[in-house]
């Protein structure tokens, strides 16, 4: 039960407002290792100054990748786990997943960073954007499934305080983040879906010209 | 000018030729090779093979250029070959979508030859040569999964690999000697990338070598299954043969163009086909500690997986998968029909063909999905009749009340 | 059975041959750029900061610039004394060949600071690095030297401004790279000037 990311990948600003979310927020912790900022630069027709500007903040070259500061061990002493990649989560993940789960954390004080999340249980990851969205927690239902279990599950949640954006602002902002991280996850994609009608109507083309042709030879088959 | 060219080329072309067959080549291989004039759509499956047999040996080699065969560099050298070389995702997504249109382009071979008989006398030996191909190229996809060491790559080597310890005595020291660790590991890696860029891929061209030899010398069977050898003009050549150069290279142009079309389609939009082609998990790395929550393997892979998931015992359930694809060999033997085509069989067989369908393709997806009870009886149901479909075809097909044969080829 | 029409024939075949042949050129183009340098190739092969400000008169220092030794040469008084006396036994005295460096070191000097000399320490013979060899009249070298580079692979010899000598086996003057002085004593070596 995903909610629907619906995110448009060639909306350039979009991308470009997502990267700055991006490396405000996930970047502290998250490496996307696998990805060069001289690819932004390059993608969403930006200078070097600019990507350097607005999107490096750990005093990497402009042609080198997203690396995080942070260390390795200590992160895992922090958050019990390895701090996951994120160059291709959207392809692990998915968009909806993503979206989905960055508007889902909510209060659990059994948790160690006050925070649970309802698409991700026990998640190791404190709220990082609670300012944003504000803190929210849980309304249940009670669920019966085929076997004829009770179980308690999540409905839907309430704010309890208010963060600096409103919920449809926030819903807007995540989708810009979400839309960053989908071009994150495969750059070439822009590429790959502009170039594919060219090479289909080139195809097409040359099959008329070859079924012609079959067809002026086969003329001597009877 | 032309004329000055063309009476050079000649004059090359006669050098050589007294020193290296090339026009003898070109004359018994295309311009005197006789192909029925009645072969249908279904004869494009064989020339497709060969296409994505070359797709996938270029850019195989290109990828080569690029991956790193080691657990630490592997995943990663993935994706720089995805974002970082120039066209590298092109080339990656022609092969990725290659595996996968190889083994489409090979069961609608396969299924041609169910469907008209190519494999009886005297086309045993194609047909098993074809068998080899198919069983090499197994091998030679599963190893090449494991290459970008994502989780599925991991994790589905792990259990393939498993298999071989259900083999009494020798299986565990068997698949301890094919991971080379304790379990599927950098080693593993290695060797793998060894098998699958070199030593699967020539052992693939010789087969494939091997069945054109074979097919060239028994000549192409075709829709009605009948020998187009036995009548010939006074020149012997066979009445009903047209020259496979330049008629069936046009024609074949025309199912090269329209592949081309659908696999460009796939690789330009839908390169991952919603998870059948590339999965996922396969997006996370390799982590010998994490199971993902559902292993299934490709999707090529599938019936033979659900057979084996079938069976209650783990040695059994091997076996019985490698019966499976023993059986397939064994075909040319347990056919005992006096005719070839399915235009000419009775009801018995073309119901057994339809059982067989819906079976393989019932497992094929029962392979992909969770063991539920359900699933359980289904893949024991359709794998019974998997196996009837051979083992009982010697009886039915004999049986069975066919229509005469004519005495030429019907239609062009 | 119908008359052959050749010609329409000749021209389907023509036409469906251009197409194709069309259709293979625009399939080799991605193989055959994927060999070109990748993404991380380029950003390694960056231009880079090069502090000269410890080097000593007559001392060389070796920096590594897209994975080829880029040698510093501070060169003292006497050394660029030499260099107009040498012009005679050389290839190409004025660094005429104009591939060989950028325009701003076309002088006698070669280089923008005479004091400073850069250059692509790699024998434009065959690919060898030249060793610095500044010792006046050595045995092996003859009494003629007076200070220079030369080469161990097939004995190219080159002049403390990087150019070499006339009758060797190598062709050209060494190269020298895009450069320029950030400060008096930094160097960004791979850059004309302060666009990136």
């Amino acid at each position: 039960m995903l909610d629907s990311a619906d995110i448009q990948l060639d909306d350039r600003e979009a991308i470009k407002r997502g990267a700055k979310l991006f490396v405000d927020y996930c970047l502290n912790c998250h490496s996307a290792s696998l990805m060069r900022y001289s690819r932004i630069a390059q993608d969403l027709d930006m200078s070097s100054d600019e990507v350097r500007n607005q999107f490096i903040t750990t005093g990497a070259k402009v042609g080198e990748s997203m690396k995080v500061a942070i260390d390795e061990e200590d992160a895992k002493r922090w958050f019990g786990t390895a701090v996951p990649d994120l160059s291709v989560i959207a392809r692990a993940r998915g968009v909806d997943w993503l979206y989905t789960y960055l508007r889902s954390f909510y209060r659990d004080e059994s948790r160690p960073w006050g925070v649970n999340n309802s698409v991700f249980k026990d998640v190791g990851m404190p709220h990082v954007l609670w300012e944003l969205q504000g803190l929210q927690v849980p309304i249940m239902e009670s669920h019966t499934d085929e076997q004829g279990n009770t179980s308690e599950r999540i409905r839907g949640f309430k704010l309890i305080e208010k963060g600096t954006l409103s919920a449809s602002e926030y819903d807007t902002t995540m989708r810009d983040l979400v839309t960053f991280i989908a071009y994150l996850g495969e750059p070439s994609k822009l590429q790959r879906l502009a170039l594919g009608k060219w090479v289909l109507l080139f195809l097409a083309g040359f099959l008329v010209l070859v079924i012609l042709l079959k067809k002026e030879y086969w003329r001597d088959i009877h | 000018m032309f004329d000055k060219i063309s009476r050079s080329l000649g004059d090359l072309r006669e050098w050589a030729d007294e020193r290296f067959p090339v026009t003898a080549f070109w004359q018994d291989h295309l311009v005197k090779y006789y192909a029925p004039k009645n072969l249908n759509f279904w004869y494009f499956f064989g020339s497709l093979a060969f296409l994505v047999l070359v797709i996938q040996l270029l850019t195989g080699i290109f990828l080569t250029m690029n991956y790193k065969p080691t657990a630490d560099t592997a995943f990663a050298s993935v994706e720089y070959i995805m974002r970082d070389v120039n066209w590298g995702w092109l080339i990656r997504y022609m092969h990725s979508t290659g595996a996968s249109f190889f083994f489409i382009v090979i069961y609608l071979h396969m299924f041609r030859a169910l469907l008209y008989g190519s494999y009886r006398k005297p086309r045993e030996l194609l047909w098993v040569f074809g068998m080899l191909i198919f069983v090499v190229l197994m091998a030679e996809a599963f190893m090449g999964y494991l290459l970008p060491w994502g989780q599925m790559s991991f994790w589905g080597a792990q259990v393939i690999i498993s298999l071989f310890g259900a083999i009494p005595y020798i299986g565990d020291e068997l698949a301890l000697w094919i991971r080379g660790d304790f379990v599927v590991a950098d080693a593993t890696l290695n060797r793998f990338f060894a098998f699958h860029v070199i030593a699967f891929p020539l052992l693939l061209i010789g087969l494939v070598l091997f069945h054109m030899i074979a097919l060239h010398s028994v000549g192409s069977n075709n829709p009605d299954g009948i020998e187009i050898k036995k009548q010939k003009d006074e020149n012997g050549v066979p009445l009903d043969g047209i020259p496979f150069h330049p008629y069936y290279t046009v024609k074949d142009m025309i199912g090269v163009v329209v592949f081309l079309i659908i696999f460009s389609a796939v690789i330009f939009y839908a390169p991952e086909m919603g998870g059948w082609f590339l999965e996922r998990d396969n997006f996370v790395p390799a982590d010998p500690l994490k199971t993902p929550e559902h292993i299934a393997p490709l999707w090529y892979f599938t019936p033979f997986y659900a057979i084996l998931r079938a069976v209650p015992d783990k040695f059994l359930g091997v076996v019985a998968m490698g019966a499976s694809m023993v059986v397939l060999f064994l075909l040319p033997w347990l056919d005992r029909s006096p005719v070839r085509s399915i235009r000419y069989r009775g009801t018995w067989f073309k119901l057994a063909l339809s059982v067989f369908v819906v079976s393989f393709v019932g497992l094929a997806y029962l392979g992909t999905v969770a063991a539920t009870p359900l699933a359980t009886l289904f893949s024991r149901i359709f794998s019974v009749l998997y196996f009837a479909f051979f083992l009982l075809m010697p009886i039915y097909s004999k049986w069975d009340k066919t229509k005469p044969l004519p005495e030429r080829v019907t239609g062009k | 059975m119908d008359e052959i029409d050749h010609g329409r024939r000749r021209m389907l075949l023509a036409a469906t041959a251009a197409m194709g042949g069309v259709g293979a050129v625009y399939v080799a183009t991605p193989f055959v750029l994927s060999m070109d340098p990748s993404e991380k190739a380029k950003a390694a092969g960056a231009p880079i900061d090069v502090d000269i400000s410890k080097l000593e008169p007559g001392q060389v220092m070796t920096v590594e610039w897209r994975g080829k030794p880029v040698w510093v040469l501070r060169r003292n008084e006497q050394m660029l004394k030499t260099l107009p006396e040498l012009d005679k036994f050389l290839r190409d005295p004025n660094s005429d060949e104009l591939t060989q460096q950028p325009v701003y070191t076309k002088n006698p000097q070669r280089s923008i600071n005479p004091e400073y000399m850069v250059m692509i320490g790699i024998c434009t013979h065959l690919g060898c690095s030249p060793t610095y060899r500044p010792e006046f009249a050595p045995p092996d070298l003859g009494p003629e030297w007076k200070g220079g580079f030369f080469c161990p692979c097939h004995g190219s010899t080159y002049d403390l401004a990087g150019r070499v000598y006339a009758g060797m086996p190598a062709p050209s003057n060494l190269v020298i790279p895009p450069h320029h002085y950030v400060s008096a004593t930094r160097l960004l070596v791979g850059v004309d000037s302060e666009v990136i």
